[in-house]
């Protein structure tokens, strides 16, 4: 498998009035062609900044830093504004957490799919409006060509993550970046969504980097795992490995929170996680998580110990059970 | 699934013609601009000339009024109806021209200055006060003091001291519009800045931008007839409401038509155009909003 996107050392410093805010620290991956990675953690963890990094998207007054960012052989971390430019959209494309709001009001449903189109493909407007009525068909819109003369408002929430799902494959990209797609969205339309997405990517055969706060969304698409804690990774595997042999203390507890039918019973507490994410303000030292660990020990203080396990890495003082 | 609802543009013509203010305010304009294009054949006499024989007649529903003069003559026996229709030109022409050029000003620093924020921001919010400072009357007596009054003068000098509203509020509603997913969403579909700014971000505003160029319209059209009621705009014997007001004040407690006819047309004009701007509002306001 080539890797379509290879990220090493990823880093994005926010500056606030506190200081410097550490996003993102050290972050690495790969992503195949035709491959789902699932970037999990909870609020504030850095996994939409990872996202918007990918994508160029950062705020102002955040930096980006990487050893590589490498995407179809193109060096992101050099690309021009231009460069950028004809990259997103057409090669790279990203779904957006809000449907509601991430679609201009402004505008007709095929205006905005054919306006991305003929940006970076050109063509007649009727090729446009043809590969727009296709694609949202393939998206499970039905009356496709008279969806495309509504607006944003006269559709549903769901039908609208359809629209930018439809929009996102405009250009046939080799990569979705989709932040959150289904958080915003009911618990059955966010199956629906699921599965358009990964049965859209078997016929399409695009990569897909999930972002994603919700371990069932994990385990129902992901083929790789990244654990994020407080901007960093702190384990990665194949979903396989990840859910039946978790490593770290934190995706543990993470796993330990869901709820599994059969086997958890009514009225059976949860686990959870006490505490919260430490601030990432200034110079973070060792292992983020200590503070909330159960296993934690003086060593956590030092910075922890890489593992790795035919492919499964974690970042714990923790090594192989 | 909603295949019952009423169409897009079938909603907005309900709305449109359901709005009784903005319908009136529509009215009124139409009759105002039928008036600017159509002077020469509306106006039964010709605006300058005068007959002294015929001075001061009043209104035909006053006892010695006649329908020669329907709504009377002036100091100079000018028909006082032919000089109000021909200085409706005047009144549109100064609002729309005042309108378009602060508006671009002012859109543009709005624009500018929303969503790059920043340095941008800070420096035109400088200029904006600096702009503030200046009493448009005051630098206006300067400049007509300098080159004299005139009808170009006139729009000049309001057109480049007005855009101040243009630039506040457009750069309010822009700060808003920038934070917008659509916004990310349109860079995230390779947009360029200036993409982003005039094709995502301006026709979001636009409701906004429409209301303020209808105060500010309306706004000038009164700076105007002030000014030319200073006898600072523009200068006899042109037709402007405001100079006939001006020209009618010796007279106004003799012939108080004189004053009150040009006063109700250029009232009825201000307001029309804020029923519209208002009207607009309304009709826009739910549009694009989920």
């Amino acid at each position: 498998m080539s890797a379509i996107l290879t990220v090493e050392g990823l880093e994005v410093d926010l500056s606030v009035p506190a200081g410097t805010l550490h996003a993102v620290r050290d972050v690495s991956f790969e992503v195949a062609r035709g491959e789902t990675l699932c970037i999990v953690g909870e609020s504030g963890c850095g996994k939409s900044m990872t996202a918007l990094a990918l994508m160029g998207l950062l705020p102002r007054n955040a930096r980006r830093r990487a050893r590589r960012l490498v995407f179809d052989g193109i060096d992101l971390a050099a690309a021009s504004r231009t460069q950028t430019n004809d990259l997103r959209g057409s090669r790279m494309s990203m779904i957006f957490q809000e449907p509601m709001t991430a679609l201009n009001p402004a505008y007709t449903i095929g205006n905005q799919l054919c306006g991305v189109y003929r940006r970076h493909k050109g063509g007649s407007a009727a090729a446009a409006r043809e590969r727009a009525a296709f694609l949202l068909g393939k998206v499970g819109i039905a009356a496709a060509g008279e969806r495309l003369g509504q607006y944003p408002h006269q559709l549903s929430g769901g039908l609208r993550q359809r629209v930018m799902i439809a929009m996102a494959l405009m250009c046939d990209p080799a990569l979705i970046v989709a932040d959150e797609p289904t958080t915003a969205l009911d618990v059955t339309i966010q199956a629906q969504i699921l599965k358009l997405l990964k049965d859209l990517q078997d016929e399409f055969g695009m990569a897909l980097v999930l972002i994603t706060h919700d371990l069932g969304v994990v385990a129902r698409v992901a083929d790789s795992v990244a654990v994020m804690y407080a901007g960093a990774i702190v384990e990665r595997g194949t979903a396989a490995q990840v859910f039946a042999a978790p490593r770290h203390p934190y995706t543990a507890g993470l796993i330990d929170c869901i709820p599994v039918p059969g086997r958890t019973k009514p009225g059976e507490r949860l686990g959870a996680i006490p505490g919260t994410v430490p601030a990432l303000v200034g110079n973070i030292t060792g292992c983020a998580f200590r503070s909330r660990c159960a296993h934690a020990q003086a060593r956590c203080e030092d910075a922890p110990p890489q593992h790795a396990e035919g492919g499964h890495e974690w970042a714990c003082i923790r090594g192989a059970a | 699934m909603d295949a019952a609802l009423p169409t897009h543009a079938a909603m907005l013509r309900g709305r449109i013609f359901g709005h009784v203010g903005l319908m009136t305010g529509i009215a009124i304009l139409v009759v105002a601009f039928a008036c600017a294009i159509f002077a020469p054949l509306l106006a039964p006499h010709d605006p300058y000339f005068q007959d002294l024989a015929a001075r001061l007649v009043p209104p035909v529903w006053q006892p010695r009024g006649t329908w020669l003069h329907p709504l009377g003559t002036d100091n100079l026996g000018r028909d006082y109806l032919s000089r109000t229709i021909y200085g409706a030109r005047v009144s549109l022409l100064i609002g729309f021209s005042v309108m378009l050029v602060s508006g671009l000003i002012g859109t543009t620093m709005g624009l500018a200055a929303g969503y790059f924020g920043g340095r941008t921001d800070m420096a035109v919010s400088f200029i904006v006060t600096a702009r503030l400072a200046m009493p448009v009357v005051l630098v206006a007596l300067a400049v007509v003091a300098l080159v004299g009054g005139s009808l170009v003068v006139v729009i000049a000098v309001l057109g480049l001291l007005k855009w101040d509203r243009f630039a506040v509020v457009m750069r309010a509603a822009t700060q808003q519009a920038r934070a917008q997913d659509y916004v990310a969403a349109a860079k995230a579909t390779g947009a360029s800045t200036l993409r982003v700014l005039l094709g995502e971000v301006l026709p979001n505003i636009l409701p906004q931008l429409v209301v303020v160029a209808t105060l500010e319209m309306a706004s000038a059209i009164l700076l105007e007839a002030a000014l030319s009621f200073l006898g600072l705009g523009v200068q006899p014997p042109l037709p402007s409401w405001g100079l006939m007001i001006s020209e009618a004040k010796a007279y106004m407690f003799f012939s108080f038509w004189m004053i009150a006819i040009p006063g109700t047309a250029l009232g009825l004009l201000v307001l029309a155009i804020n029923l519209v701007g208002d009207g607009i509002r309304d009709v826009a306001a739910p549009e694009g909003r989920a």
